[in-house]
């Protein structure tokens, strides 16, 4: 797709795959806002522990965020590089954005095993069970995030990329920071705002 | 990573199987869209058929209850995913690019991945037959009738994943569509000029990505409850089944306007058509579809009225139906209105497109008896619903679906499906229609429930449900009809490209198009841009009898077929199967889907000129 015509007409000026990567970014908030809300309803519904206050840590989670956040940062200088045809920034930031990326899923991995071994699990208490479906996708979005980047670093590396295609770089660009602004969102409602939920808000059967 | 590609040469012929199997033109994914749902509905209409064979005698049993079970939800299972929506895609494929004046959708290869993901999920989801573990918890499987200990076997399983691998296909078309309507339009085709079938697809379209990442949610968390320990929609853990409910009519609801608002596209092409003048009132038809749209999404739990939401939630969710009741009222009088005072001709497919209106009328009426609340209470659950929701999508959807395949029919393949045997087909289909749904109306308000798989005879429904079932006599004796007519064509004449002396774009070309659709991008005069141009010929004293000249195709790039889309879609039926039995084969499916993703990304759209 790379090779693609640039110059294809379009009746709104704007670029195909630019516009579809936006209505699939429309469609993906209603996926995770899906996911939130099966969090929210089940927000101090858990039967039994661990509850949120138990174990989750805010101020580990505020350094992966911080981590990610920064990645944005990264491939906003990956897009810049790629404009000003710079070859080794365009490598090198694209190889930092994806391994900011990867830092976060390393705390993820890291966090998921510690819950598991507090007796966090799917199959505990609805608080895992949405809280693991949740991030767990959004990990997984982060995941296909990388992988797509070092795709176009080797792209990248073969010179294919520059201000002529930069569009390829700018997709990843829009992807990547939508899954950031998802995570920003999850941070608030489950570790700022529920993370000091305890046990049912009303006793089983009240 | 190029030695893939060159691993698998690019395949150029159009010719035979491997032409159709690597095809990404439009045309041709339209027509094998067409015919996969039409198998379906045939398959469909078999379950119906058992379901109305049981049902014909008091106190029967030609089949088991698990087995009635397994009937009704197959049967609604297929026709809304496998059969409605995709005959409307398949209207999609083969109109829209002609309709805009486009060569092809903005992403032809993407275009045929949506197809075969959509062929191999709904051959996953009839696998259950082979293996016996077929759904049977109704379309909407309410939990937790959908959990593990009340379905033992691997039925809804199949249900689920099937479901998950056709929504990704559904989507994927999807935006497609958005991007082909918004950014391929040809000069002078302004939005308000859009023909009323482009204005609802892109609606369609739109609440499509919106509406099915909802249920690909409640999917997912079903699928996970059932494999994987979690506690959703189980009570006893503190799940609640009523989520499901609102994760399934969040995206049910805006699906019954992906059900009706394509065929009252199809619909606003026809009437205008055989009326001879323009449509009625274009900019309140286009304005009323956009806020049926939006306010799909305010009354889905009218669908849940006696779940016992209170009545603050049943009050705002009756206004609220009542008032989409009122774009779509101003619908049915613009296209009544566009009747007024017009030259009809009763050709077949306006007979279907006159049949939608009448039909549609009578399942709106009945919708509007069940957005009142406590009226409701009576009606849930009873045969009143199942005749509503036949009136809208059999009434509705499958008449509008008719009137198009006989509009276009001539468009697509050159020859024309014959009017006579076509009028015996539509007064079939009409009468066989309301025999059998009619009678449900009072079977309903007697009292019978729905989804029973025999009643006693002390009931007194008996006789009624006789009357349906010889109902469905009649149309399955209409389908043959049907059958028969698309069947004769091959020895029929071939037509002129115009042959209905109609306004739209498509009309302007060849019959059937050339692969390059529009030898010249032509420049859009107006709403009814044919019939301007027809008439600006007239009035220089000359007649247009000729479609636009045929040119050299080899001198129009245009996107060449391609192996990957196939390859890539069985990735994900892969996937897909391997949940439904081992993770292993999931995971060669992952692989395959990684090595598909790999070798699109690095094949040109179009193969180098130099290949031709």
């Amino acid at each position: 797709m790379a090779h693609a015509v640039e110059h294809e007409y379009t009746t709104t000026g704007l670029n195909h795959r630019k516009m579809l990567m936006w209505v699939f970014l429309g469609s993906d908030c209603l996926f995770f806002g899906s996911l939130i809300a099966t969090y929210m309803v089940y927000r101090g519904q858990s039967l039994v522990g661990p509850y949120p206050v138990d174990i989750i840590d805010v101020p580990l989670t505020t350094i992966s965020t911080f981590v990610l956040l920064m990645s944005s940062f990264a491939m906003v200088q990956a897009l810049a590089a790629t404009n000003a045809d710079n070859k080794r920034g365009i490598v090198s930031w694209l190889l930092a954005t994806a391994f900011l990326g990867a830092i976060f899923i390393g705390f993820q991995i890291y966090e998921f095993n510690a819950f598991k071994n507090e007796g966090l699990t799917l199959g505990g208490n609805l608080f895992g069970a949405s809280f693991f479906t949740l991030t767990g996708f959004h990990g997984a979005h982060v995941t296909l995030g990388i992988i797509w980047l070092l795709a176009m670093a080797v792209l990248g590396a073969k010179g294919r990329l520059g201000s002529k295609t930069s569009l390829d770089v700018e997709l990843v660009g829009l992807y990547w920071h939508f899954v950031d602004i998802v995570w920003i969102v999850i941070f608030t409602l489950l570790y700022l705002i529920g993370g000091f939920d305890a046990g049912p808000a009303v006793p089983p059967g009240g | 990573m190029a030695s893939i590609t060159s691993v698998i040469p690019r395949p150029t012929s159009y010719a035979g199987i491997w032409g159709w199997i690597t095809t990404v033109d439009h045309k041709r994914i339209g027509v094998l869209y067409g015919l996969t749902a039409f198998v379906f509905l045939l398959i469909a209409g078999l379950e119906a058929g058992v379901i109305r064979m049981q049902l014909a005698s008091a106190d029967n049993d030609f089949i088991s209850a698990g087995r009635f079970n397994q009937m009704f939800t197959m049967h609604a299972t297929t026709m809304v995913f496998m059969v409605i929506m995709p005959l409307s895609v398949s209207f999609f494929n083969i109109v829209i690019p002609l309709a805009i004046g486009a060569r092809d959708v903005a992403f032809p290869r993407l275009n045929a991945l949506s197809f075969w993901i959509f062929l191999f999920g709904g051959i996953l989801m009839h696998m259950s037959f082979i293996v016996d573990q077929v759904p049977d918890a109704g379309w909407f499987s309410y939990a937790n009738l959908t959990e593990k200990p009340f379905s033992v076997n691997r039925g809804l399983d199949f249900w689920a994943i099937s479901l998950l691998v056709m929504g990704t296909s559904s989507v994927a078309g999807a935006l497609n569509f958005i991007v082909t309507i918004l950014n391929l339009r040809a000069p002078g085709m302004s939005m308000m000029r859009m023909p009323v079938f482009v204005w609802m697809t892109l609606i369609t379209s739109i609440l499509l990505v919106l509406a099915f990442p909802v249920i690909t949610v409640g999917l997912i968390e079903l699928v996970m409850d059932r494999n994987f320990g979690t506690h959703f929609f189980i009570p006893a853990e503190g799940g609640d089944p009523v989520l499901w409910q609102h994760l399934f009519w969040v995206f049910g609801h805006p699906e019954v306007y992906i059900l009706i608002l394509p065929p009252m596209g199809i619909v606003s092409e026809i009437l205008p058509t055989f009326s001879r003048k323009p449509l009625f009132g274009y900019p309140f038809i286009v304005f009323s579809g956009i806020v049926i749209g939006i306010m799909g999404w305010a009354v889905w739990s009218h669908h849940m009225f006696t779940v016992g939401l209170g009545p603050v939630a049943n009050s705002v969710f009756t206004i609220t139906t009542m008032l989409i009741a009122v774009p779509t009222g101003v619908k049915i009088f613009n296209w009544i209105g566009t009747l007024w005072r017009g030259s009809i001709e009763f050709t077949t497919a306006m007979m279907f497109a006159l049949g939608f209106v009448a039909l549609f009328i009578v399942g709106g009426l009945s919708g509007v008896s069940h957005a009142v609340s406590p009226s409701d209470f009576q009606q849930q659950d009873t045969y009143y619903i199942v005749a509503h929701i036949h009136y809208v999508l059999f009434g509705g959807s499958m008449f509008g679906i008719f009137a198009g395949v006989y509009y276009w029919f001539p468009k697509i393949t050159g020859k024309m499906l014959d009017e006579t045997l076509g009028k015996i087909n539509f007064w079939l289909i009409f009468i066989g229609m309301n025999l059998t749904f009619f009678p449900m109306h009072f079977l309903g308000l007697n009292g019978m429930p729905r989804r029973i798989y025999t009643y006693s005879a002390e009931f007194g429904w008996e006789n009624l449900n006789q009357l349906a079932s010889a109902g469905y006599v009649v149309l399955f004796i209409g389908m043959l009809v049907f059958m028969y007519n698309m069947w004769q064509t091959r020895n029929s004449r071939r037509v002129s490209h115009d042959p209905w002396d109609a306004p739209g774009v498509e009309w302007t070309i060849s019959s059937p198009p050339p692969p390059y659709n529009f030898a010249e991008i032509p420049q859009i005069l107006g709403r009814d841009h044919y019939w301007i141009v027809k008439e600006n010929a007239e009035a220089a004293g000359t007649r247009i009898m000729e479609p636009e000249a045929l040119v050299d195709p080899s001198s129009i790039h245009m996107p060449s077929p391609s192996y990957w889309p196939i390859f890539t879609a069985v990735g994900v039926a892969l996937i897909g199967g391997g949940l439904l039995s081992h993770y292993a084969i999931s995971f060669v499916g992952g692989v395959i889907v990684i090595m598909g993703v790999i070798g699109w990304g690095n094949e040109p759209a179009a193969a180098p000129s130099d290949h031709h």
